[in-house]
């Protein structure tokens, strides 16, 4: 009969510190090439609705007529990269979590 | 006088919501029915509005636990149906994800056991090493969960040198973490009086009820269909994990075994990586039928595909580990105990999204 197994587990813990992170204070850097936010270089677009028609989940919407225009409802998105790789212009990519928007506070 | 005791939806072991009507005698179960649609999506039916090529992220999402696998068999099936070969290379990137995934769901399996019998401090430790697997998935293919890295024809990205050091790495410290904690598993007085003899199946009974997965392999059944050879498999000798008790005890140690032949299956495949182009280009849509099978971590899955070659699928049909299960585990549950259900329930591992779909 064997008690008290994870007893050297417990007593390494109690001297180690906690294996997470003090959140908010401390984050963790994303991984290079982590897929964790869209963003569009707008000088490059040539508004072909490529990405839109590649999109699984209809998060993009784009328009040549009567104004060029390009939507992205990040609400619907799934970060799967499908437009990224669709893109002609290479003028979409996957940024990090903690990169904001140009319009974003 | 017989009660009738509702389990769920809400349970604290339940990861997730599937309900079991226990009708007691005392505190002895004498039938249970199960109620399940609280998870319904839907998602066979939007695979045939979307096209076959955005269905790969839509089919990725039935499972959040074994996701890469739900890509991976999806592609398989097209990839038969519309006769792409796959590159070398490929094939060991998805056995190479296809097994992290087994064992970050393993991990999550065991945890979830030790938090159904109250072992909350083993149930951290094994969450702590699954994080590492995490952090692997997520430096080799941009997301901890949802890797979207199967595509048709191959893989979308490959792994690089210093990648592939990271990953050896965690590897080596989880296997190091994990090593000690299926001592506790395995050996714990505590653990052991609530899961030796607990929920038996025999090996007659999990065949007639078609278990599969873990939950047949600790009954005695030896099912893996990796040792079919289908991806890398082939050239990497599967022997599967098989134990004889069949009760809670023999389906984890199935886990546990797994857990480290998964690991030196990466390592293998690792040391064997050719070197070859990632992905096939192809041109068309899929016409006719095609059946693909392929071991997940809680058993082995069916895909039926129809195509009738337009770019949508006329039908795709999901047959989940979990769905066969499900007999196995109400004959489990009958003539047990109340307070042992919980563990029993968690000891089969249902994924109740994947058999909603």
């Amino acid at each position: 009969m064997r008690v008290f197994t994870l007893f050297k587990e417990i007593m390494a813990n109690l001297v180690h510190g906690p294996a997470t992170r003090k959140y908010p204070y401390v984050r963790r850097p994303d991984f290079p090439g982590t897929r964790g936010r869209l963003m569009i270089d707008e000088s490059k677009c040539i508004f072909c609705g490529l990405c839109a028609r590649k999109c699984p989940s209809d998060a993009l919407e784009v328009t040549r007529k009567p104004d060029q225009m390009w939507k992205f409802d990040q609400y619907k998105c799934i970060l799967c990269a499908a437009c990224v790789e669709a893109c002609p212009k290479k003028c979409l990519r996957m940024a990090p979590r903690t990169e904001k928007y140009p319009d974003e506070e | 006088m017989s009660t009738i005791v509702p389990f769920g939806p809400q349970h604290p072991v339940l990861p997730e919501p599937i309900q079991l009507c226990l009708e007691l005698e005392d505190e002895r179960v004498v039938s249970v029915i199960p109620v399940v649609g609280y998870v319904h999506r839907g998602l066979e039916k939007i695979a045939e509005k979307k096209d076959f090529i955005q269905d790969t992220y839509l089919i990725e999402r039935i499972c959040g636990i074994c996701s890469f696998m739900h890509s991976m068999s999806y592609c398989m099936g097209i990839e038969e149906l519309m006769s792409i070969p796959v590159p070398p290379r490929a094939l060991y990137l998805r056995v190479i994800w296809a097994e992290l995934h087994r064992i970050h769901s393993h991990l999550l399996a065991l945890g979830l056991l030790a938090d159904a019998f109250g072992f909350e401090n083993l149930f951290m430790q094994y969450w702590k090493s699954r994080e590492r697997i995490m952090d692997a998935m997520e430096c080799t293919t941009g997301g901890r969960v949802m890797l979207s890295s199967c595509c048709i024809g191959g893989v979308r990205r490959d792994i690089d040198e210093n990648q592939k050091k990271f990953v050896l790495d965690q590897l080596k410290e989880v296997e190091k973490e994990v090593t000690s904690l299926n001592r506790t598993m395995m050996e714990d007085y505590s653990v052991k009086q609530r899961t030796v003899g607990i929920g038996v199946l025999s090996k007659e009974a999990a065949y007639a009820q078609g278990a599969v997965g873990p939950t047949a392999r600790g009954s005695g059944l030896v099912m893996d269909h990796r040792m079919s050879g289908y991806a890398a498999y082939r050239e990497l000798a599967i022997e599967p994990v098989v134990e004889t008790a069949g009760d809670c005890y023999a389906r984890t140690m199935v886990r546990c075994r797994e857990v480290m032949q998964s690991i030196d299956l990466i390592r293998r495949a690792f040391a064997q990586l050719p070197d070859s182009e990632l992905k096939t280009p192809f041109k068309g849509n899929p016409s006719g039928e095609a059946v693909i099978r392929c071991e997940q971590p809680r058993g082995e899955v069916l895909y039926y595909f129809r195509g009738n070659g337009t770019d949508k699928l006329e039908r795709l049909r999901v047959r989940t580990p979990t769905f066969a299960n499900i007999p196995a585990m109400l004959t489990m549950v009958q003539n047990c105990q109340l307070p042992d259900v919980g563990v029993i329930i968690i000891s089969v591992d249902p994924c109740v999204s994947c058999t909603e779909r």
